[in-house]
C-alpha cells in the first residue's frame, strides 16, 4: 500500500492570473468569443447593429433644421439629390414645435414659470435622492409641491398658503391634543382639524386675504397645460403619493384586523382589475355625478387622483412582495427588543422591505410615468396627442417619425434616469451579504 | 470552560409559569407547564426536536401566545395588553438560533436601536452602553461593520450584546449555537458563561450538554410538550430517572 501521509511544509503564494484572463483580450475572450457558438452570435449581433445604424444614421443626418414645412424639407433634400420617403428626417418640426411638446399651449411669455418649477424640482429632489445634499433643503422639498402648483397655475398666493396652513394646523393640533390626552386622540385631531379648515375656512381665508393684500401672478387655465410638463406633473404627483399610500395599503393587507384587511384587499384587487383608461373616463365624466351639484374641480386634478389611486394599488402589491421576502426572524427580533408595531415597521421592516422592492417600485414608477400618455384619451394634451395636433397643421401634415422619435427620446431620458438611480440606490444600500 | 457553579441563587422569583397550555390549531404543543425560575438561576432546557422547548421560552416574552394558564415575569402578569407585552419584552432579552441581527444597520446601530427608541436613552449614552457590551462580548472593533460581514459566532455575540444593551433582568437563549460551526460554538458559549458569572437569570434551550453540566444549576428535560424531568445537572446526567430521559441521554452522549 502506498504511503498516505503528506505534510505541507510551505504555503503556495498568490500568483498573477495568466495574461489571457486579464485586459481587453481577456475580456473579449470571456465575454464575446468564449465558444464557437458565442463567437457566431457575436458576429451576427454586430452585423445586425450595423444594419440598424446604417439605416437610421443617414436618415437622421439631415440638414433640415431650418425648414418651415414638410415641403420645404423635401426641397432641401431633393437639392442634395436625396429622393424617396426615407431620404431624410425633417427636423424643422422639432425646432418649430419643441416648446409646444414641452409646455403644451402654455402662454409663451410665461414659459419662465414652468422652467423655474423644473429647476425647483431638481433642488427639491436633491436632499430626498442623494445623501450628500444639505439636509436643510428638505424644508424646500416640503414646500415645493405647493410652490410648483402655484408657479404653473398662477393666481393668488393665498390659496397655496391656506392649503399649507391646513398642514401646519394638523401638526399643531397633534402637538396640543396628544400632550393633553392620548396619542390616538391626537392623531384623530390631526386628521380632522385640517379637513375642517380646508372645507370650511380655507376658502374664505384665501379670498379675504387676497382682497386685503392682493399678492399673485397671472393665473393660467388647465386646458392650456400640456406636453411633457403635464406628463411630469401627473407622473410626479402619482409617484410621490403612490408610494406612501401603497405602503399603508400593503400594511393594511397584512393586518390582523379583518375589516381593515378586507377593505385594503377589495381596494387593491378592484383597482388592479380595472384598466387605467376606465378610471380616466370615470375621472373625466362619471366623477361629476358623484360630487354634489355645482362643485366642479379641475380635470387635471381629477386625473391625478385616478392615476395615483391606480399606481397605489400596484405599489401596495410590490411592497407586499418585499414584506413577504423578509425572514420572520426580523419581526421576532424587533418584537423581542420591545419595539412597538409602528417603530418596528419604521426602523426594521420597511427599510428592508423597501430595499428589496426597489426594482419593483421603480418599474411601477416608470410604468406610471409612461401611462401618463393615456390622459390624451380624456382630452388632456399629453405629448402624443400634441403630435397628432401638430400633424393637423398643413405645414407638417405627414410627419411621423421625427415627432415620435423626439417624444420617445425625452421619455427615455426620464425613465433611464429613474432606472439608473434605482441601481445606484441598490448599490448604496447593499450591506455585504 | 469556566465554572460558574458556586453562584448564588436568590429566593426572589423571576418567572412563574403555572398550568400553562398552548395549542397550534388543534395540536397540543405545551401541556400543563409549571415552572418557577428564581433570580440568578441558569436553566438549561433539553429535549428532542418538536418537544416544545423553544415554544416554551418564546411564550415567556409573548412571541407565542398561550391559551391557558398564567405566566408572570418580574411580577407582571402576561396578558394580551400590548403595553404590558412591550414592558415584559424590554425586560427580557432573547437570542435566536439564526441571530436575527438587522442586516441594514451596522453592529453599533443594531445595539443602539432599542435603547434609543424603546428606553429613550440619549444617543451619546446609548453609544456608550453599546460599546460597553460590545467590549464585554469582545468585538468592539467590529462596531462599524454590517452583520453580513461578520462570522456566525461574531454575529451571535453581537446578538447577545444587542439584548444586553436593554439591560434585561432575564435572558432567553433559543438554540444559540445550533447554526454555528464547531470552531465558533466555543466563543459563544464563553460569552454565555461570562454572562452567567455576572448573575444573569438565564433560560437556555440548547443541545450543548457540556454547557449544561458546567454552568446550569438546573436542567429541564422536555418531551411531547411536557416537562418530563428536572434536576441539578449532576443528578440529571449521572442518574436520570425517567425512561425517556435515559434514552435521550444515551443517544446524545453515547458517541
Amino acid at each position: 500500500m502506498a504511503d498516505l501521509s503528506y505534510v505541507r511544509t510551505e504555503l503556495v503564494p498568490q500568483k498573477a492570473p495568466p495574461l489571457s484572463q486579464v485586459g481587453v483580450i481577456g475580456w473579449m475572450r470571456t465575454n464575446l468569443f468564449s465558444s464557437i457558438g458565442n463567437s457566431v452570435l457575436t458576429i451576427v449581433s454586430l452585423y445586425c447593429i450595423y444594419l440598424v445604424l446604417a439605416a437610421i444614421l443617414p436618415w437622421a443626418m439631415s440638414p433640415t433644421w431650418g425648414s418651415e414645412s414638410l415641403t420645404a424639407c423635401r426641397g432641401v433634400l431633393a437639392e442634395l439629390g436625396r429622393e424617396g420617403h426615407f431620404s431624410g428626417a425633417c427636423w424643422g418640426v422639432i425646432r418649430e414645435r419643441w416648446t409646444q411638446l414641452l409646455f403644451g399651449f402654455y402662454p409663451s411669455e410665461l414659459f419662465y414659470r414652468p422652467v423655474l418649477a423644473f429647476i425647483g424640482l431638481g433642488i427639491a429632489l436633491a436632499p430626498v435622492l442623494f445623501e450628500g445634499a444639505p439636509k436643510k433643503l428638505l424644508w424646500f422639498s416640503a414646500i415645493f409641491p405647493f410652490l410648483c402648483f402655484w408657479l404653473i397655475w398662477g393666481g393668488s398666493i393665498w390659496l397655496p398658503i391656506s392649503v399649507i396652513l391646513g398642514f401646519v394646523l394638523s401638526v399643531v393640533a397633534y402637538g396640543f391634543v396628544s400632550k393633553a390626552t392620548t396619542t390616538l386622540i391626537g392623531v384623530i385631531a390631526a386628521i380632522i382639524t385640517p379637513i375642517v379648515w380646508w372645507l370650511l375656512l380655507a376658502g374664505p381665508f384665501a379670498s379675504t386675504m387676497a382682497s386685503t393684500i392682493p399678492l399673485g401672478i397671472q393665473s393660467v387655465d388647465s386646458d392650456v397645460i400640456g406636453g411633457f410638463m403635464l406628463a411630469v406633473l401627473i407622473g410626479l404627483t402619482g409617484i410621490t403619493l403612490s408610494l406612501p399610500i401603497g405602503i399603508v395599503l400593503a400594511l393594511g393587507r397584512q393586518s390582523d384586523l379583518p375589516i381593515l384587511k378586507g377593505v385594503c384587499i377589495a381596494f387593491i384587487e378592484f383597482i388592479r382589475g380595472v384598466p387605467l383608461i376606465t378610471l380616466l373616463f370615470v375621472a373625466s365624466t362619471l366623477l361629476n355625478y358623484f360630487l354634489p351639484p355645482g362643485t366642479s374641480f379641475d380635470l387635471i386634478l381629477r386625473v391625478m387622483i385616478m392615476v395615483t389611486i391606480f399606481a397605489s394599488a400596484y405599489m401596495a402589491e410590490v411592497v407586499r412582495g418585499g414584506l413577504a421576502a423578509l425572514p420572520k426572524g426580523q419581526y421576532e427580533a424587533a418584537d423581542s427588543l420591545g419595539l412597538d408595531y409602528w417603530k418596528a415597521q419604521r426602523l426594521i421592516i420597511m427599510p428592508q422591505a423597501l430595499k428589496i422592492s426597489i426594482p419593483g417600485i421603480v418599474s411601477t414608477f416608470i410604468g406610471l410615468f409612461k401611462d401618463t400618455t393615456l390622459v390624451g384619451i380624456v382630452g388632456l394634451y399629453d405629448p402624443l396627442l400634441l403630435s397628432t395636433n401638430i400633424r393637423a397643421d398643413q405645414a407638417w401634415n405627414g410627419i411621423l417619425w421625427e415627432l415620435y422619435g423626439f417624444i420617445a427620446l425625452i421619455f427615455f431620458i426620464f425613465c433611464f434616469s429613474m432606472s439608473r438611480y434605482s441601481m445606484y440606490l441598490e448599490r448604496k444600500l447593499a450591506t455585504g451579504h | 470552560m469556566a465554572t460558574a457553579k458556586k453562584l448564588e441563587v436568590s429566593d426572589e422569583i423571576a418567572i412563574q409559569i403555572s398550568k400553562m397550555n398552548k395549542w397550534y390549531g388543534t395540536f397540543h404543543v405545551l401541556r400543563d407547564i409549571d415552572l418557577t425560575v428564581n433570580r440568578g438561576e441558569r436553566i438549561v432546557i433539553a429535549g428532542p426536536s418538536g418537544s416544545g422547548k423553544s415554544t416554551l421560552i418564546r411564550c415567556i416574552n409573548a412571541l407565542e401566545e398561550h391559551q391557558e394558564g398564567s405566566i408572570t415575569v418580574d411580577g407582571t402578569l402576561l396578558s394580551s395588553d400590548l403595553k404590558n407585552i412591550d414592558t415584559i419584552r424590554s425586560e427580557v432579552g432573547m437570542c435566536f438560533q439564526h441571530f436575527n441581527l438587522f442586516p441594514h444597520l451596522t453592529i453599533l446601530e443594531n445595539c443602539m436601536l432599542a435603547p434609543v427608541w424603546v428606553r429613550k436613552t440619549p444617543q451619546k449614552e446609548a453609544k456608550e452602553i453599546a460599546m460597553h457590551f460590545l467590549e464585554k462580548v469582545k468585538i468592539p472593533e467590529q462596531a462599524d461593520k454590517f452583520p453580513g460581514q461578520l462570522s456566525g459566532g461574531q454575529q451571535q455575540r453581537v446578538a447577545i450584546a444587542r439584548s444586553l444593551c436593554m439591560q434585561p433582568r432575564i435572558m432567553l437563549f433559543d438554540e444559540p449555537t445550533s447554526a454555528l460551526d464547531p470552531e465558533m460554538i466555543k466563543e459563544v458559549l464563553d460569552t454565555m458563561v461570562a454572562l452567567a458569572e455576572d448573575g444573569m437569570t438565564m433560560l437556555v434551550v440548547t443541545h450543548e450538554m457540556g454547557f449544561a453540566r458546567e454552568v446550569a444549576n438546573r436542567v429541564i428535560f422536555m418531551d411531547e410538550g411536557q416537562i418530563v424531568e428536572q434536576n441539578e445537572p449532576q443528578q440529571f446526567f449521572d442518574n436520570p430517572q425517567n425512561e425517556r430521559t435515559k434514552l435521550f441521554l444515551s443517544q446524545i452522549l453515547g458517541h
